[in-house]
């Protein structure tokens, strides 16, 4: 009965093939650790934002009038509102920690490179909408936060020659962050950049089953096959690595739960004091500080002493990711078998990463400005000189199949 | 099909004409998109001219009014203060005010149609925060009158021209305005002509 519904299925649809492809026959290395949760975990996060957020749009206004009041509606009044919103803004945060725990688990191990340079640009291009739409999210609530978080980058625009003036004017759709830009910026975030990110996220796994998994030890379980023609070394996504992403699931859901339930503002760091009282034109908050994901890249713009230069270099340091897999020049892939040039750089990239982060959460003073400075140039030149070191790395042999 | 008989130039050309008429159309659709981005007639009626009456303004005092949405300053600066003009002259990015950031009727040391009084818009030029007012040196590390930015650090003098060397590129804006009287001032409209669009 089943069977034959299926095949009526399967004569109008590709249900079966499709479920093959990326879950039933889709066959992962045998060796994924604990590196390779976030990628799912990313996939629970957005699920999470796209429901809460439905649920949300459902309570809140978009005017600037009304926007932080609905806010505060959803917290006291809404059946369950608290709950709903906390999800979301805690979902907000945890999505950006597992994206930068996917991104660096790539740099491990050298996922990035050949075959899976388009499936890495796909990452980088779902990196960059989902800034986007963070920033748009957080605009949302119409805090003192929000409206002046909002005015500091929508001035970065006013950088470009010439027609900045006119370009941010028409981003804002006013002569001032007002009504106009929230009233946008909820269309953007609720409609546009969904789809946007839905979308890219299919690229990214289409792209992803297409080449094949990467592992720990970078190497092609395709090239050794066995006499059913799958890899010797790959195991069936389903159920193997189903049940052990589902263990990972249970993991993160107590820390998820654990935040949204006892610290849900995270001591400002999920969501900022200035924020709990309303958008004000006329009281800048004494310190302005975007939300914590993005203090890296803040602390960059705020090292340079030109406005120009801050934007440029902000704005690198994110699309210079897009050329990784052609600045890396390594025999090997993965980290266990590249020398140790690659480790310290990688170490020092990572302390750099971290420091701008912490730095653009501190108040600006010379010594951080000198300390961001040094990190953003360590940054950088993690990048820039990677085809000159990875080259000179000495390399272990790779073994054929893949280890424990 | 067979493409035997076909002329290929002129299914090429057909096909080249076709992709450019429809590109041209596309552009024309996507206009209204875009253009509806501008502020709207509402917005900008929003953005007519703000009066300001001075008469009670002390010296040393600072008003703030609301034109655009942006916050105005008006200030009647003390003797002491015009002095410090001057001897900051050094310190500064542009003492003599060239980047086009004020009416060309305010391109002077003190950045104003009349002395004493200056009427800025008070947003810092870095990333758009609004500067605090620092009327008395001691309140701050410079040891005269000015403007800070809480933001990110930048410093401002008391005409709002931006200390060399910080984050800020530009000395603050200074709006069109005109006085209607000795103590009326309308912000947002030129001296002679009115209008005010064109200026800063």
């Amino acid at each position: 009965m089943a069977s034959k519904f299926m095949n009526w299925v399967d004569a109008r649809f590709p249900a079966t093939q499709l479920w093959n492809d990326h879950v039933g026959q889709y066959y992962a290395p045998k060796n994924f650790n604990f590196w390779y949760y976030f990628g799912s975990l990313a996939m629970l996060v957005l699920v999470n934002q796209l429901l809460t957020g439905i649920w949300l749009a459902m309570f809140y206004k978009p005017s600037a009038a009304e926007a932080f009041g609905s806010v505060a509606y959803i917290m006291r009044e809404v059946e369950w509102g608290w709950l709903i919103r906390y999800m979301h803004s805690t979902g907000a945060s945890f999505f950006f920690i597992v994206v930068y725990l996917h991104m660096f688990r790539a740099l491990l191990y050298g996922s990035y490179r050949k075959p899976r340079e388009l499936l890495w640009i796909f990452g980088c291009l779902i990196f960059l909408a989902l800034m986007a739409e963070a920033f748009m999210g957080y605009v949302l609530p119409w805090g003192n936060m929000s409206y002046w978080g909002a005015q500091v980058i929508i001035s970065l625009f006013s950088a470009v020659p010439v027609v900045g003036e006119q370009l941010t004017t028409w981003i804002r759709g006013d002569f001032v962050v007002g009504d106009a830009t929230l009233n946008r910026f909820f269309a953007l975030h609720v409609v546009a950049l969904p789809f946007v990110l839905v979308g890219l996220v299919i690229a990214h796994i289409m792209a992803l089953h297409h080449v094949g998994s990467n592992n720990p030890d970078g190497i092609e379980i395709k090239a050794n096959k066995g006499a059913d023609g799958h890899p010797v070394d790959g195991i069936r996504f389903h159920p193997y690595y189903t049940v052990k992403d589902l263990f990972g699931v249970g993991v993160f859901l107590i820390l998820f739960a654990g935040v949204i339930f006892f610290a849900p503002t995270f001591g400002g760091l999920f969501l900022e004091v200035d924020n709990f009282s309303p958008a004000d034109p006329s009281v800048t908050p004494e310190h302005i500080k975007p939300s914590w994901y993005f203090t890296p890249f803040y602390a960059m713009l705020r090292a340079v002493p030109s406005k120009g230069g801050g934007v440029i270099v902000m704005f690198s340091a994110v699309f210079i990711l897009f050329f990784l897999p052609w600045l890396d020049r390594s025999r090997v892939k993965s980290i266990r078998y590249k020398g140790i040039i690659f480790k310290v750089a990688l170490t020092l990239f990572a302390v750099s990463f971290l420091s701008l982060a912490y730095l653009g959460l501190q108040a600006p003073s010379d010594g951080v400005k000198l300390s961001a400075r040094i990190a953003t140039v360590i940054y950088f030149l993690f990048f820039l000189l990677m085809p000159i070191y990875s080259k000179l790395d000495r390399t272990k042999p790779v073994p054929e199949r893949v280890t424990g | 099909m067979s493409n035997e008989g076909v002329d290929v130039r002129k299914r090429r050309f057909l096909t080249g004409a076709t992709a450019a008429v429809g590109g041209v159309g596309a552009a024309f659709v996507a206009t209204p998109f875009i253009k509806s981005w501008l502020p709207s007639a509402r917005a900008r009626a929003a953005g007519a001219p703000v009066e300001v009456n001075i008469a009670a303004l002390d010296e040393g005092a600072l008003v703030s009014v609301t034109w655009r949405g942006k916050p105005v300053w008006v200030v009647r600066r003390t003797q002491e203060m015009l002095d410090s003009l001057d001897s900051v002259a050094p310190k500064l990015a542009d003492p003599d005010s060239s980047a086009p950031q004020q009416p060309e009727y305010c391109q002077n040391k003190y950045r104003a149609i009349k002395d004493p009084i200056l009427v800025m818009v008070g947003i810092c030029t870095h990333l758009g925060c609004s500067p605090s007012f620092r009327p008395d040196a001691s309140e701050w590390s410079m040891d005269v009158p000015g403007f800070f930015c809480p933001c990110h650090g930048s410093h401002y003098d008391i005409s709002g021209r931006v200390y060399a060397g910080q984050p800020a590129p530009l000395n603050m804006q200074v709006p069109p305005y005109r006085y209607s009287s000795d103590d009326l001032i309308v912000v947002g409209e030129d001296p002679a002509t009115g209008g005010g669009e064109e200026a800063a």
